[in-house]
């Protein structure tokens, strides 16, 4: 059962985001975008990190795909399309990206991975205290960090989106 | 772990999301698509961060850590890349990539 679901999630993954990256109209990439991510909160789910899979949906489907649409909406109009890519630059970079998956893979299926057949179940509360722990392995300063990270961001991106237009200049 | 899926299959999975990814960094010519797929990048190496720690050391946790940092720097980098290209868009009332020649005026 978990295999077929597992299949049915990496046949969407890819397809939508084939469908993404190649889509000439922007706002359907966003929602084929949306999907993927989707898709991978559903990878989350089968290797049962619920937490994980609750911030991927929120982070990224509630929050990322909303600010891609308003820039979306903000920029362009709905029904517009994309400019062609050249034949020329797509199979070069489509000929870049075989070779290095192809490198990749080589890689992977080389490497003896020690798997272990144990299983644990996460809770969030481990999660939890394993983030605000200042014990050896702990991890409370890169969570501090990625807090002033974020009030910086949130700053930034205020003063740069409010900017000036360039016609006030000259 | 998922019962009946290897780590290989997990890992090829990913690998070929990260690749997707990375072919539409170089063919799209639009920022907010060229954005798009970086978040595919993360993203895949986001899920194989949590997909190697349940396969090898299910009873750590540091996988899931660096998870949560990589989709909170995700989130910070997108909404910063946006209020970028919507200046960007104000300034120049463009946002192909060709059309970026200068970062200050």
């Amino acid at each position: 059962m978990e295999t077929i679901i597992f299949y049915i999630l990496a046949a969407i993954i890819i397809l939508f985001a084939v469908a993404s990256v190649t889509s000439r109209k922007i706002l359907r990439a966003v929602i084929y975008l949306l999907f993927v991510l989707i898709g991978i909160a559903g990878l989350y789910f089968l290797v049962d990190y619920n937490f994980l899979a609750a911030i991927q949906l929120t982070v990224y489907g509630g929050g990322i795909i909303v600010l891609f649409i308003f820039a979306v909406l903000l920029i362009h109009h709905v029904e517009l399309e994309l400019e062609k890519t050249a034949l020329k630059k797509k199979l070069i970079a489509g000929a870049l990206s075989a070779a290095g998956l192809a490198v990749t893979l080589w890689a992977i299926s080389t490497y003896p991975f020690p798997v272990t057949d144990t299983y644990t179940s996460i809770e969030v509360a481990d999660i939890g205290l394993l983030l605000l722990s200042y014990e050896d392995g702990g991890f409370i300063l890169p969570f501090e960090v990625i807090s002033v990270l974020l009030v910086a961001v949130m700053i930034g991106a205020i003063v740069i989106a409010k900017g000036k237009k360039l016609t006030e200049n000259n | 772990m998922i019962a009946g899926i290897s780590i290989y299959d997990i890992l090829t999975l990913t690998s070929i999301l990260f690749f997707i990814g990375v072919y539409g960094f170089f063919t799209r010519e639009n920022l907010i698509t060229v954005l798009m797929s970086v978040e595919l990048i993360l993203n895949a190496s986001a899920v194989n961060f949590v997909l190697i720690n349940t396969y090898l050391y299910p009873d750590l946790l540091q996988g899931a850590v660096f998870s949560i940092f990589i989709i909170a720097l995700a989130a910070a980098e997108t909404a910063l890349a946006i209020a970028i290209i919507i200046n960007l868009y104000k300034l120049i009332y463009s946002v192909e990539v060709k059309d970026t020649e200068t970062m200050k005026y």
